[in-house]
């Protein structure tokens, strides 16, 4: 019987020879990362002109695909498509992952789609890259995509519809907690997950706005992360506040985020001693403004931002855009919305929410 | 009835409703994502029965296959040549793998203990590896492999390596003395060592083999999805030990079969696109899926039970036997 152990042990060695003769053989010449031509920068341009003037078609599907479902931020953003794909006469219909983090199930849910020959789809994407096959292969097969709230690389979507400039976005939240702290003191930020594209790049701008003379008495002493999930967000600022008992600010740009971090600081010694701003809902935020834990934060609609995705992708679908620079369509009562650089629309400037307007929203 | 043979007619039969009462469900496109998606599911599932048989466990494949993902990525980032990364990366995984497997073994921990310390560690790694990137620009050849299909059929390209392993895989489980040993572990180790069977090499090899096949899976999920991250197949443990559990795997160790497993995998991957196609909700999705864990955990033992019991009856029905014969259980 020792004879069978004996072969599996020769067995693991002749595996791991091979590999190794494997390495040396490739090791000699192959496919780099240099001698591969980068993919196109450009976004998918739609096949055919645009007719702004075209009828909107009515009784398409359209589907929204947030990054998760159950989600309140996207709950209110895709109860904003199906008011406008209602108005429209047009069917509403929501699918998706229930966790932000499984970018296998968003791929898969696009592949579903495709198969239901749906009209469009508005996907608000887990990851910039991972969608991008199925993503193609939906719009191969005539479905118009729209991204919004967070964007794929941009030759997987027809148009993106942006929240806010994330430049506005990010450096309006270093100029709210400058205003609270006085511009001095360490800050540090609580973001979702580490691959977070949207986050990512608001992060990017805040930075750079710290380096401005005025922020020299500021720090930013770290980026954590709380992977969009209360129970691990609450656990981060935690750990900020016993890590860094110098820390005077917390940025959480993400709804989850800073309501698990204001719960923290509601009950803690910290609370009103450390200042919290970042992008939270109204609902959410209500009782720690009121009680004192929050003096001012920010966000856009997201009932707004999916209602023009609603729309957006209504106009895609009826011919009268193709996603090309320049091109104008209706978004009911929003107005009227020009595609940008990119095949980029933008939302418009986020609202500040603090003790004297919060009871104007409900949301 | 074998609890094997009842998922691999439950399956039959899904099929069989799926194609006839299922819009859109039988054509090549949807055929090849089914696929497409279970396949990682499939290939760790392969090593997974071999340990759970042998009365092991191990939690760190969807790590393993994140981090050979993510190192990848990292590579690809520095220039490194493709066909260079790919072996390496499979190495890395045979090498988690025997760390798994020696902890084991030479510390005698139990597998579970291990491996849930190593998923964690692996997935830290990775993420010290790669980061907050997300590498999506390798070589178009290499990804039209990861999520293309033969031409004119509905098969994948990356089903062809599973198909192979698979073969291997069913041959040494249920072919070769490794199997029976595997087998012989999982019943009773002590008595596999007194009959000369050396339980820590075999169980080291498993280890190893299941390291390098969750690698390889890593690298064809960054292929197939175009993107390496840290965080990939994360939570892939789970619907392995799922469809494994699916399968009829025992997880007592020492019985079960591979046909089993498959059939499990591919049950699962079929439910989760049929519910889709018909827009069930995720959340009724788990569900279900749920449930039919749970059921396919009792179905065999509940078999047990009346059979059991059964045989007590006729033990009392008939005095003449002053012992009732102790009831091989089934």
């Amino acid at each position: 019987m020792s004879v069978t152990a004996r072969s599996s042990v020769r067995a693991s060695a002749a595996l791991a020879l091979t590999a190794a003769l494997a390495l040396t053989v490739a090791a000699c010449g192959g496919t780099t990362k240099n001698s591969t031509d980068a993919s196109s920068g450009g976004h998918a341009a739609a096949a055919g002109t645009a007719n702004p003037n075209a009828a909107t078609k009515t009784g398409l599907t359209v589907a929204f695909l947030p990054k998760q479902v159950n989600n309140p931020y996207f709950t209110i953003a895709d109860n904003g498509g199906k008011k406008a794909l209602d108005a429209l006469g047009e069917t509403y219909k929501e699918v998706g992952t229930s966790s932000g983090t499984d970018t296998a199930g968003q791929v898969s849910y696009v592949n579903t789609l495709t198969q239901q020959q749906v009209k469009a789809i508005a996907v608000s994407a887990q990851d910039p890259g991972a969608l991008c096959t199925a993503l193609k292969q939906a719009m191969s097969n005539g479905i118009k995509v729209v991204s919004y709230d967070s964007d794929t690389n941009a030759d997987c979507r027809q148009v993106f519809v942006s929240q806010a400039s994330a430049e506005a976005l990010g450096r309006s939240e270093v100029q709210l907690i400058a205003k609270q702290l006085g511009y001095t003191g360490d800050i540090a930020i609580l973001s979702a997950a580490q691959t977070a594209t949207n986050q990512n790049t608001w992060i990017g701008y805040m930075k750079d706005e710290l380096k401005k003379p005025a922020y020299k008495n500021m720090k930013l002493v770290t980026v954590a992360y709380g992977n969009d999930d209360a129970q691990t967000s609450f656990q981060q600022t935690q750990g900020l506040l016993q890590q860094y008992p110098n820390l005077k600010g917390i940025i959480s740009p993400t709804t989850v985020g800073i309501k698990a971090a204001a719960q923290y600081l509601s009950g803690s010694q910290y609370k009103g001693k450390v200042q919290l701003t970042g992008l939270g809902t109204p609902n959410d935020m209500r009782s720690y403004v009121k009680d004192g834990t929050v003096a001012a934060f920010e966000l856009w609609d997201p009932a707004k931002l999916g209602e023009l995705a609603g729309y957006t992708a209504t106009a895609l679908a009826s011919g009268q855009i193709t996603g090309a620079e320049g091109q104008t369509f209706k978004a009911g009562d929003l107005g009227s919305f020009t595609i940008g650089a990119d095949g980029v629309v933008l939302l418009g400037n986020p609202t500040v929410f603090d003790k004297n307007n919060i009871d104007q929203f409900n949301f | 009835m074998r609890w094997d043979t009842v998922v691999g007619a439950l399956l039959i039969v899904l099929l069989l409703c799926s194609f006839g009462f299922v819009d859109n469900f039988g054509n090549a496109l949807n055929l090849s994502f089914l696929i497409g998606n279970t396949l990682p599911i499939a290939l760790i599932a392969l090593p997974m029965t071999m340990l759970v048989v042998a009365g092991e466990i191990d939690l760190s494949v969807g790590s393993v296959a994140g981090l050979s993902g993510a190192v990848m990525g990292a590579l690809w980032n520095h220039g490194m040549a493709i066909e260079t990364i790919i072996p390496l990366c499979l190495l890395l995984g045979l090498v988690c793998g025997l760390v798994n497997g020696l902890l084991v073994t030479r510390l005698g921990l139990p597998s579970l203990a291990v491996t849930i310390g190593t998923m964690a560690a692996y997935r830290g790694i990775a993420q010290i590896v790669l980061g907050s990137n997300s590498v999506t620009d390798f070589p178009q050849q290499y990804l039209d492999f990861g999520s293309g299909r033969i031409p004119g059929t509905f098969i994948p390209f990356a089903a062809v390596p599973w198909a192979v392993l698979a073969a291997v895989a069913i041959v040494v489980l249920h072919a070769t003395g490794i199997g029976r040993s595997l087998f012989a572990i999982g019943a009773s180790e002590e008595a596999a060592w007194f009959v000369g069977i050396r339980v820590k090499r075999l169980r080291l090899a498993m280890f190893a083999a299941t390291g390098l096949i969750s690698a390889l899976t890593g690298v064809l999920w960054a292929l197939h999805y175009a993107s390496a991250r840290y965080d990939n197949a994360t939570g892939l443990e789970l619907s392995v030990i799922a469809a494994v559990l699916l399968g009829g795997i025992d997880f007592d160790g020492g019985k079960g079969t591979l046909g089993g497993a498959i059939a499990g995998v591919f049950l699962l991957g079929t439910l989760q696109n049929t519910m889709s196609l018909v827009n069930v909700s995720a959340q009724s999705q788990i569900v279900v899926t749920g449930v039919l864990l749970v059921v396919s955990v009792l179905g065999p033992r509940v078999g047990r039970q009346i059979a059991r019991a059964r045989a007590r009856q006729r033990a009392t029905a008939a005095p003449a036997a002053t012992v009732a014969a102790p009831v091989a259980s089934a």
